[in-house]
């Protein structure tokens, strides 16, 4: 089983006509992903992939019934596009886009949290049920279909954990990148309660990294309601403080947002907690073993 | 992005904002004319403060850079009601060295001074705002602890900070303000000044795209009005493109000249202490392999993400600015390869190589895409690589060649 997105996923892509939107959407339908229309503004009528592009998201819904968006358009259009989506009536909305304006993402948020809308991203690689589907820039190729669901903050670093679990034969039911921006559409939290329902998933992954605390909030919420095992990495245990480290999210503030905090509230709450990324696969090999 | 005291106290002033005013000079000769100027607003007392990007100035301590133990003055803001005793503040501060709590050991080299207006105050509060991450809506905290660290603040008294949360779809609101007032306990005319203080505040923080608006202290004066007698404005960078007279602000003379050659080229480098090297893809990653150099037995010497692609060009600016780095006694490049090709990456770092004559010990871990063809690649240029096909592989890779 897979979370949000299978094979019947109906996706509109936004952007769909620039470099990285026709790209990805390519790769996105190799892989089997269900595209059904694009939509860039003025270019409505026109074709590309022999898929109709509309001008609104809105009217790809109402011709094509997509119910999914993948959102690869610039910085400054990228909220715009969000909200479109959103008022189109677009459920799951994955926003690939580096560099929105934090003070954007503020107000997209306030909107969409009273919307029953799953909005993951912005700055993200996107959600992938192996073997079925994918929205995103991830490479298909290393992930198996399986059983353990993969949640992080990071692109590329998420790939290194999918392929250490899949070179050990463990598959995964759906991996979600939530992306390393301050302001996200869904947190750990939100992911790791739709991985706990799903029966499909027996175990999951969770790699966050430095700064806010994301991280604890989800570690209280597993405490109390995961009973399936989870493997747990933070990214940035050698960090200063102050520094911004890439993500704009990930930078330790007035003391808080450390490694070591976060690790500490992870390994209470009973999460496999591991020191070296090197051992995320072989640790939930470990664990799905015990609970067998 | 950060800017100087004297840069925020110019934009608050444009959102009519009351803030202790003064004139920023870069040379003594300078000087008179700016006090001058603030003798003909009719004040008489002064105070000389240093411009640096680095809290804690007032009770920082300025040394002579060429002879780095001799103590020139202490405290890098002063205040005094003479102009003599102001000019010989000024050319104790221009051109030395201030090393405060923030700066580190190695401090900050002052270029800057603010020469402002001595205010009479009776109290001293503090203001800031910020994006609270765990609401993702902005939030206003208040403290009538003003003029010390408001982190301390939060550890020892955290029920001395107020804190109202704007939401986003009206933005503040008149009861938000009072909140704060009352809690600040203000009072008279105080209290209306207060008011008018925090909602033009507000606006400031929201229309400049900031990412931290601290004023620290905020002082009530003598007739109790509301004046920022400091100012420290961070603005959030995926927005600077809409404020170019903002980004105008940017004083690349404060910001490390390896991290601002490593922008040029695109690279999000960060020089650290240590002496391996790293060179990855990827923010999450780029911080995972460090993490993994410490494992390793090693110190890592800087986070630099070379982005998604990662080619021969990215790969020689960046071994240039990490062998710049006179530490480095061993660089580790990993790289995970999805959508772009190993063997291309690798090429590049081959043909780097070669171009700069690298002469530490590199252990190279590509993983994806054709990663195969790329370390046959590697092993057959007979450089001095260290081929490694995991990260633990990479990790142990690094352990044995910091032994050698």
């Amino acid at each position: 089983m897979s979370i949000l997105l299978d094979q019947k996923t109906r996706v509109v892509v936004q952007g769909i006509t620039g470099g990285e939107g026709s790209f990805h959407t390519q790769q996105m339908i190799e892989y089997g992903t269900n595209v059904v229309a694009g939509v860039t503004p003025g270019k409505g009528g026109t074709k590309i992939f022999s898929l109709p592009v509309y001008n609104t998201v809105k009217e790809a819904v109402e011709n094509e019934k997509a119910d999914a968006s993948a959102i690869f358009v610039p910085p400054p259009f990228a909220a715009d596009a969000i909200l479109e989506a959103a008022s189109a009536g677009i459920k799951l909305i994955v926003c690939i886009t580096e560099g929105i304006p934090a003070k954007d993402m503020v107000n997209v948020y306030n909107v969409i949290r009273e919307k029953n809308i799953r909005l993951i991203g912005p700055n993200c690689p996107g959600i992938i049920s192996p073997g079925k589907a994918k929205i995103g820039i991830m490479p298909g190729f290393i992930h198996k279909k399986g059983k353990v669901g993969v949640v992080s903050r990071s692109g590329t670093l998420t790939y290194e954990a999918v392929k250490q679990l899949s070179d050990l034969k463990i598959g995964q039911s759906t991996c979600i990148g939530i992306g390393g921006d301050p302001v996200v559409g869904s947190q750990f939290i939100d992911i790791i309660k739709l991985l706990n329902d799903d029966p499909g998933t027996e175990g999951i992954v969770m790699i966050g990294e430095i700064g806010g605390n994301a991280e604890e909030d989800a570690a209280a919420y597993i405490k109390k309601h995961v009973k399936k095992p989870v493997v747990g990495f933070i990214a940035g245990r050698t960090a200063p403080p102050g520094r911004r480290m890439g993500h704009a999210g990930a930078i330790i503030a007035g003391g808080k947002g450390t490694a070591a905090e976060k690790m500490l509230a992870m390994k209470k709450a009973g999460i496999h907690v591991v020191e070296s990324p090197a051992d995320i696969g072989i640790t939930m090999q470990k664990a799905l073993k015990k609970i067998k | 992005m950060k800017i100087h005291e004297y840069q925020a106290k110019e934009l608050l002033k444009k959102y009519d904002v009351a803030i202790q005013d003064g004139i920023a000079i870069k040379k003594l000769s300078q000087f008179d004319a700016a006090i001058k100027k603030l003798q003909s607003r009719g004040i008489n007392q002064y105070v000389v403060k240093s411009q640096i990007h680095a809290g804690g100035r007032g009770k920082g301590k300025l040394f002579n850079p060429k002879n780095v133990t001799e103590l020139v003055l202490e405290g890098g803001v002063k205040f005094t009601t003479s102009v003599e005793k102001a000019k010989e503040y000024a050319s104790k501060m221009l051109g030395n060295l201030l090393v405060t709590h923030q700066t580190g050991p190695e401090g900050k080299i002052v270029k800057t001074l603010f020469i402002t207006e001595g205010l009479d105050y009776k109290k001293e509060l503090y203001l800031g705002i910020l994006l609270d991450r765990a609401v993702s809506k902005n939030v206003i905290m208040a403290s009538t602890e003003g003029g010390v660290e408001i982190e301390k603040v939060a550890e020892e008294t955290p029920e001395k900070i107020i804190k109202v949360w704007v939401d986003p779809a009206v933005g503040i609101q008149a009861y938000q303000a009072r909140e704060l007032a009352f809690g600040l306990g203000l009072t008279g005319d105080a209290f209306k000044s207060f008011l008018k203080f925090i909602i033009k505040l507000y606006k400031a923080y929201e229309q400049t795209d900031a990412s931290l608006l601290e004023i620290n202290p905020l002082v009530i004066t003598n007739d109790d009005q509301v004046v920022a007698l400091d100012a420290k404005m961070n603005f959030d960078d995926n927005a600077l493109y809409r404020h170019p007279d903002i980004a105008a602000y940017r004083d690349l003379s404060e910001e490390d000249p390896l991290e601002v050659e490593a922008s040029k080229s695109d690279l999000n480098y960060i020089k650290l202490d240590g002496n391996v090297g790293c060179m990855v893809n990827g923010a999450g990653l780029a911080m995972a392999t460090m993490d993994i150099i410490k494992l390793a037995g090693g110190e890592p010497a800087n986070f630099l993400d070379v982005g998604g692609g990662a080619n021969k060009e990215t790969v020689k600016s960046g071994f240039k600015i990490i062998l710049s780095d006179k530490n480095v006694k061993a660089i580790l490049i990993n790289i995970f390869g999805g959508i772009v090709r190993c063997d291309r990456v690798a090429q590049g770092v081959i043909d780097a190589v070669k171009e700069i004559s690298v002469k530490v010990p590199i252990v190279v871990r590509l993983e994806g895409t054709n990663a195969e063809e790329a370390g046959v690649l590697l092993s057959k240029s007979k450089m001095n690589f260290e081929v490694a096909m995991s990260l633990k592989e990479a990790a142990e890779k690094v352990t044995s060649v910091l032994a050698k």
